[in-house]
């Protein structure tokens, strides 16, 4: 394996890890304040079709965008009222988010454009092109560092360079603001937050709209960046890796970036390589596709360090019985 | 109380009488879905076609799982329609188990061959052959001597389609490479156009600057990256030259729509057992239109043409996938 071979699977890695990196943050927001979220998958869904619908329709990208963001969003209003205004089961409303989007994105799309669940394709200002750094061209050539500044580091567009830097910025919230620290409260001891007098109910709605635009974003970077529009069921399961991701990174910003570029690499490595053969020991393609769920269940079941999950998650918060 | 009993009568005499009218005929779509732009559309266009034309009305369902298979099958059946068509070759042990049970309704199976029972039309494509034809068509086309091929589900139909196109590639270059991957083991990978898009990408980045994508909704990422990324692609079942005018070399027909039409126009006196669906019998063939004329030089046509009526006179024998469970020309 030559190293071009290497930096070639390292930009695939990033393009994979970009989508579950924006979920995962999502999520981690959510999960955080104590409201657990198997919906990502439905919230991605929703956005990636209505991104690329708008940006169909209109022409600009931009505007996909905030389409896309907004309709995550209202998912995530949605979540919020049934578990933190009704109290009902979390889970419950997550599974109901990811069949409503199912279904809604292929009926609306259907009713909309008549092209059978999908939008138009995008030419032009309707996609996110990719953004390619100064002195890119120069540089190519200088050994080493070359290729990884002009292959990896530039030419992905600004959606992936966002969900970069929404890792250092996810930690400075949590960890460097009250809002943060109020936010990790009403996760572990809500009564606690409650008793300080702040709402409980004004961060969790906080949380879950946060996680609802991160989810926005990793929708539309599927449908206008990856992709020239949308495609049925196009989100593949990438939001219960996302899931995963976070329970592999235990609830924490930077791991929650390690994680999903080692998910995002086992799946690059999956898709380049096939079968890999190590010494005549063949490792079958499967095995990579399965290893993110092995390595997560591995961690859950606490062999690996151990992952617990922020202690009110999953519990409606009831001020007096 | 008897409002309600009304409501019930009614609602039973318009099921019994819906049941009882007229042996209207059924579509099975599989997983798919009824709009892949590929094999399932087919079957749709070649369905609308015939309502077209007749003025008659078809049932139609989607599945959405494996569990739905039998049931559907059983639905449709009970339902009274006649024929009923399915689509794909998972519907085969459903059928094996459901036709006998309702033996004055006749079944249509597309790409099943192997099931023995009286009342099932049961359609094979040499997909190899057309698939051939294809690869033919991509080796010449390709500049730098490498040929790429993205499988949708891991499965021996799959493989029979790159086996097909890997041999004919290597008839007229036979030191070109073939870059074969999979898009998954699961359902999901007819679905995934992301992985289609990252599957083509590390093609390229292999040499590839032909890819052929036999992998339904999968293939329209593949196609998008090819357009993007400036190569060539092939696309599968339909004719997909439309979706990128001039990115698109051909597309490997698969006229699913020609088998569903003429079941559907036979109704209930369709003649049942085992058909192939050939090269000779325009089963298959590749695409040639006004979207993709400036790609096909005369030469290319007049090869590609050359080996289709060998093929049909048997000079030319291209190995079937089935045969042994492997292929001479490529391995997955």
């Amino acid at each position: 394996m030559d190293f071009l071979t290497i930096i070639q699977v390292l930009d695939s890695t990033v393009r994979l890890a970009t989508p579950l990196l924006l979920a995962c943050l999502a999520g981690l927001f959510s999960e955080r304040a104590g409201i657990f979220d198997i919906g990502l998958e439905g919230k991605m869904l929703m956005s990636a079709f209505f991104s690329a619908a708008v940006a169909a329709v209109t022409g600009s990208v931009w505007l996909g965008l905030l389409a896309g963001i907004a309709a995550s969003l209202v998912l995530a209003g949605l979540h919020g009222l049934a578990s933190i205004t009704f109290r009902g089961n979390q889970l419950i409303s997550g599974v109901a988010i990811n069949f409503l989007a199912a279904g809604m994105t292929v009926l609306i799309a259907q009713d909309w454009f008549q092209q059978g669940g999908r939008t138009p394709s995008l030419i032009g200002g309707g996609r996110f092109g990719p953004i390619d750094w100064p002195l890119s061209e120069t540089l190519a050539g200088v050994p080493v560092v070359g290729p990884v500044y002009s292959e990896l580091l530039s030419g992905h567009s600004i959606l992936v360079y966002i969900a970069f830097l929404a890792v250092p910025a996810t930690w400075w919230v949590l960890f460097r603001t009250r809002f943060g620290l109020r936010l990790r409260a009403v996760g572990e001891n809500p009564a606690a937050v409650d008793t300080a007098g702040v709402s409980v109910v004004g961060l969790r709605y906080a949380a879950v709209m946060i996680c609802g635009v991160l989810c926005g974003i990793a929708g539309a970077y599927l449908a206008t960046a990856l992709q020239a529009g949308f495609v049925k069921d196009m989100t593949a399961g990438r939001g219960f890796i996302a899931l995963a991701a976070l329970i592999f990174a235990k609830w924490r910003p930077w791991h929650a970036m390690w994680a999903c570029l080692l998910f995002g690499l086992l799946q690059a490595i999956a898709l380049r390589f096939q079968n890999i053969d190590l010494g005549g020991v063949v490792i079958p393609v499967q095995v990579m596709d399965a290893l993110p769920y092995v390595l997560t269940v591995v961690i859950l079941a606490g062999f690996v360090g151990k992952a617990i999950p922020p202690r009110a998650g999953g519990e409606p918060y009831v001020k007096e019985r | 109380m008897t409002l309600m009993k009304t409501l019930m009568g009614a609602a039973t005499a318009v099921a019994l009488t819906a049941g009882a009218a007229l042996a209207e005929p059924a579509l099975i779509f599989d997983l798919g879905g009824k709009f892949d732009k590929s094999f399932n559309e087919a079957a749709f266009n070649g369905a609308k076609r015939w309502a077209d034309e007749t003025g008659g009305s078809f049932r139609e369902i989607e599945l959405q799982s494996e569990a739905q298979r039998e049931q559907a099958l059983r639905r449709f059946a009970e339902a009274g329609a006649n024929p009923v068509i399915t689509m794909g070759f998972a519907m085969a042990d459903p059928l094996s188990a459901v036709a006998a049970d309702y033996p004055d309704t006749k079944f249509v199976a597309v790409d099943v061959t192997w099931l023995d029972a009286p009342n099932i039309r049961q359609i094979g494509f040499a997909e190899h052959e057309g698939s051939y034809l294809v690869g033919m068509l991509a080796a010449m086309a390709s500049k730098s001597g490498t040929v790429g091929f993205v499988g949708g589900m891991d499965i021996p139909l799959i493989r029979h389609f790159g086996c097909g196109y890997a041999q004919g590639a290597k008839a007229v270059n036979p030191d070109v490479k073939i870059v074969a991957n999979m898009t998954g083991t699961t359902p999901a990978a007819w679905n995934d156009p992301v992985k289609g898009s990252e599957l083509t990408k590390a093609q390229i980045s292999q040499g590839a600057d032909v890819v052929y994508a036999a992998a339904g909704g999968t293939g329209v990422g593949v196609l998008q990256t090819a357009a993007d990324e400036g190569i060539l692609s092939i696309g599968v079942d339909s004719n997909q030259n439309h979706l990128h005018p001039g990115k698109v070399l051909t597309s490997m027909l698969k006229r699913v729509d020609v088998a569903v039409y003429d079941a559907m126009k036979a109704g209930e006196n369709l003649e049942t057992g085992v058909f192939n669906m050939g090269l000779a019998e325009e089963g298959v063939g590749y695409a040639l239109d006004d979207n993709n004329a400036p790609l096909i030089s005369d030469e290319m046509r007049a090869a590609v043409d050359k080996a289709r009526q060998d093929i049909i006179d048997g000079n030319l024998k291209v190995v079937s996938y089935y045969e042994n469970d492997s292929c001479p020309a490529v391995n997955f």
